[in-house]
């Protein structure tokens, strides 16, 4: 069998907007396709998405997550010690923030944050019954309750959005969505650079516990303030387009509403359902390590291959009827967080946030429904939002 | 996929008198859970004996984990079993890997092992010698012929110093820790003296700069079990049977419980479920000793029961 070859764009605008179609023509072309224009090697399918994501030793992490491959390229900013590192460097600094921001650490706030929820949800619905949910639910209870838990101080915290949005587009290939971003890109990161110092941190949050950890040696004095700028960047907008995600589902599928509020323990199920249907993380690239074999086709060594996470969330040799957003599904083992040892180390983090939020809009509001048109935010990376106008019927 | 984790023995040769490695492979030679140098794997042996073994093979081969027993004739058996018993092809149970003995980020290293102490040290070495550290390794043991794995140090040259007792005496630990520069780690692991001798050699040095393994027995000495066991979910009062080759997970979601998972190996902790009463058999990645011990919670995709009964928060 010959390598299929496409010469898609996965980052222009018709594909951001609805990448539907294309991620159907790329699964159905077989296990890898050829992408010619950015001479990378496409995997959309579930079986060879999760063989990539678990497989670091050939599938790297080091050369870049994005297009550009630092074995040639110099990175825009220093990078990650956590999504742009392989073992042996990256053992350390994912041991030290796994327990930081794992299940068990994560206990301690799931009262503040439901009381957080509860108080949000009041407010909201006291406004109207008609609210654009991106900022008046999904940014907003993550900007609530996310810096405080990591212990940056309250001021410039706009910048973050804005930040994690160029972040995510530089990803992506040298486009219009970069370059838009382009002329705050060295302010932005400053900023977030000011925030990782160990003076500026809240000492109960888990920034400071980073920086405890660099005071055992578990991390080079170095390394923390990298590992704290990975929770603001990676930690931000990631959850408030899964927390819109979960949102606009359920507009679009009151029944399930209903389900939900008949059985609150479905929170968290819907959640990642809702992750798996939407993949608000749609796509990242891994570097070849050697000449690696999949399918029938020999990827060489050096050589880019784009994830597509968001087609193989929905590749119907996986999931039954993946278009559906389903509560009755069991969404586990979706790639929406990734798999293996890069897995998203604040997947934990997102589902705690979507939890509380969740809970507290079922206690309150019997009924959920589109209430205009919905506009996407286009991104390199993120399934992203600008807009979801939704009625909350208390 | 494997409903319970097992391994199968695809390997087994002396390494040193007294000292047999095993090679273990996933029965359908699936990839195996990811590993960090000084990680260890619980080895669950037939009759529900467990065993704590440091992994020390190469982590960039996924599909293969290699321990190096000693036998230890004051035991309680399970290095017998192994020497004596256990064969090619025969399957053993996995918990873990865990690692209380992180190789964490340094300049320069000085290792220290004693006997088959040097079992959690061999990837260190390997790991700093890959990253450009500054290292060392003294390595003691009775005599040459129980001194194993001189064939893959023999590469590094006189970073290596093999140091069999019969001819040097005891390590020369002071003058081996002496010339200590800021931002040395120093790893040990070992018999109990050495480990008294090395902490006294290193008791000048800044904090955190000595880090150890002390091999001890598991908390529980009772055998694990292999029979099937119950699981209530206490919300509705459901009462499941977990067979010896089921996971719990698969056992309380197809009964309808609302439980995510997603890695399926121990690792990603999203299977969390709150234990209100029996004894959890912890086989993950995820939980500290303390947390174990304590027995509040399980990762239901690959832990099990140690008693008739578990009473799960669902």
């Amino acid at each position: 069998m010959t390598l299929p070859v496409s010469d898609a764009d996965p980052f222009d605008h018709d594909n951001l907007e609805d990448p539907g179609p294309l991620h159907e023509k790329l699964r159905e072309a077989g296990p890898v396709v050829h992408l010619t224009r950015y001479d990378t090697y496409a995997l959309a399918r579930y079986e060879h998405v999760h063989a990539a994501l678990t497989d670091w030793q050939n599938f790297q992490s080091a050369a870049g997550v994005g297009l550009s491959n630092f074995r040639y390229e110099k990175p825009w900013r220093p990078p990650s010690l956590l999504l742009e590192a392989d073992p042996p460097r990256h053992d350390a600094p994912r041991r030290v923030l796994s327990k930081i921001i794992g299940p068990r650490a994560l206990h301690r706030l799931r009262d503040r944050w439901a009381a957080d929820a509860a108080e949000l949800v009041d407010q909201v619905i006291s406004d109207g019954a008609e609210v654009d949910a991106v900022p008046a639910l999904a940014e907003a209870f993550p900007l609530r309750v996310f810096p405080d838990a990591v212990g940056i101080p309250a001021s410039g915290r706009e910048n973050l959005l804005p930040y994690g949005d160029h972040l995510f587009n530089a990803f992506g290939p040298p486009n219009d969505l970069v370059a838009k971003g382009a002329p705050r890109a060295a302010e932005l990161s400053a900023w977030v650079n000011a925030q990782c110092a160990r003076d500026v941190l809240d000492p109960d949050g888990f920034g400071a516990a980073i920086w405890a950890a660099a005071d055992r040696g578990e991390l080079t004095p170095e390394q923390a303030p990298l590992i704290v700028r990975s929770l603001l960047s990676a930690g931000v907008d990631t959850t408030v387009h899964g927390l819109s995600a979960v949102l606009y589902a359920f507009a679009r599928n009151p029944a399930q509403w209903q389900r939900l509020r008949d059985q609150p323990s479905l929170a968290r199920v819907a959640f990642d359902e809702a992750v798996r249907w939407e993949s608000p993380v749609q796509t990242f690239f891994r570097t070849a390590t050697t000449d690696v074999t999949v399918g029938e086709t020999v990827i060489p060594d050096g050589a880019k291959i784009l994830m597509f996470l968001g087609a193989a969330n929905r590749d119907p040799r996986r999931w039954t009827d993946p278009d559906r957003f389903d509560l009755s599904r069991d969404p586990s083992g979706h790639v929406g967080f990734g798999m293996g040892i890069h897995q998203c180390v604040g997947q934990h983090i997102a589902r705690l946030e979507a939890e509380s939020l969740l809970t507290a809009l079922a206690r309150r509001v019997t009924h959920v429904e589109l209430a205009g048109p919905v506009r996407r935010h286009h991104n390199n990376t993120l399934r992203a939002w600008r807009s979801i106008p939704i009625a909350l019927l208390a | 996929m494997a409903e319970t984790r097992t391994l199968r023995v695809t390997g087994k040769e002396p390494v040193a008198d007294g000292v047999v490695a095993l090679t273990l492979a996933d029965p359908a030679g699936a990839r195996l859970p990811d590993w960090t140098p000084g990680a260890h794997i619980d080895l669950i042996l037939p009759g529900g004996l467990v065993r704590q073994y440091s992994l020390c093979g190469d982590r960039w081969n996924p599909y293969t984990y290699r321990i190096a027993v000693l036998r230890e004739p004051a035991g309680r058996g399970g290095s017998a079993y192994i020497h004596d018993v256990l064969d090619l092809g025969e399957a053993v149970g996995l918990g873990g890997p865990r690692n209380n003995f992180p190789l964490v980020p340094a300049d320069r290293y000085l290792f220290i092992a004693g006997g088959i102490g040097i079992t959690p040290l061999l990837p260190m070495v390997a790991q700093a010698d890959l990253l450009g550290a500054d290292w060392a390794l003294l390595y003691g043991g009775r005599r040459e012929a129980s001194i194993a794995f001189l064939e893959n140090l023999a590469g590094y040259g006189d970073r290596v110093q093999i140091r069999p007792q019969d001819r040097y005496g005891l390590l020369d630990l002071p003058a081996f820790v002496d010339g200590h520069r800021p931002g040395t780690r120093v790893y040990s692991c070992g018999p109990a003296p050495l480990l008294a001798a090395v902490e006294q050699a290193c008791a000048d040095l800044p904090p955190h700069t000595l880090r150890i393994e002390r091999f001890v027995a598991a908390a529980h000495g009772r055998p694990l079990r292999s029979t099937p066991f119950q699981v209530e979910l206490a919300r509705t009062g459901t009462v499941l049977t977990v067979p010896a080759h089921s996971s719990v997970l698969d056992v309380i979601t197809a009964a309808g419980a609302d439980v995510l998972s997603s890695c399926r190996q121990g690792v990603c902790g999203t299977c969390e479920v709150t234990v209100l009463a029996g004894e959890p058999d912890h086989r993950d990645s995820v939980l500290d000793d303390a947390e174990r011990a304590a027995g509040t919670c399980m990762f239901v995709c690959v832990s099990r029961s140690r008693t008739d009964r578990l009473v799960l928060d669902l």
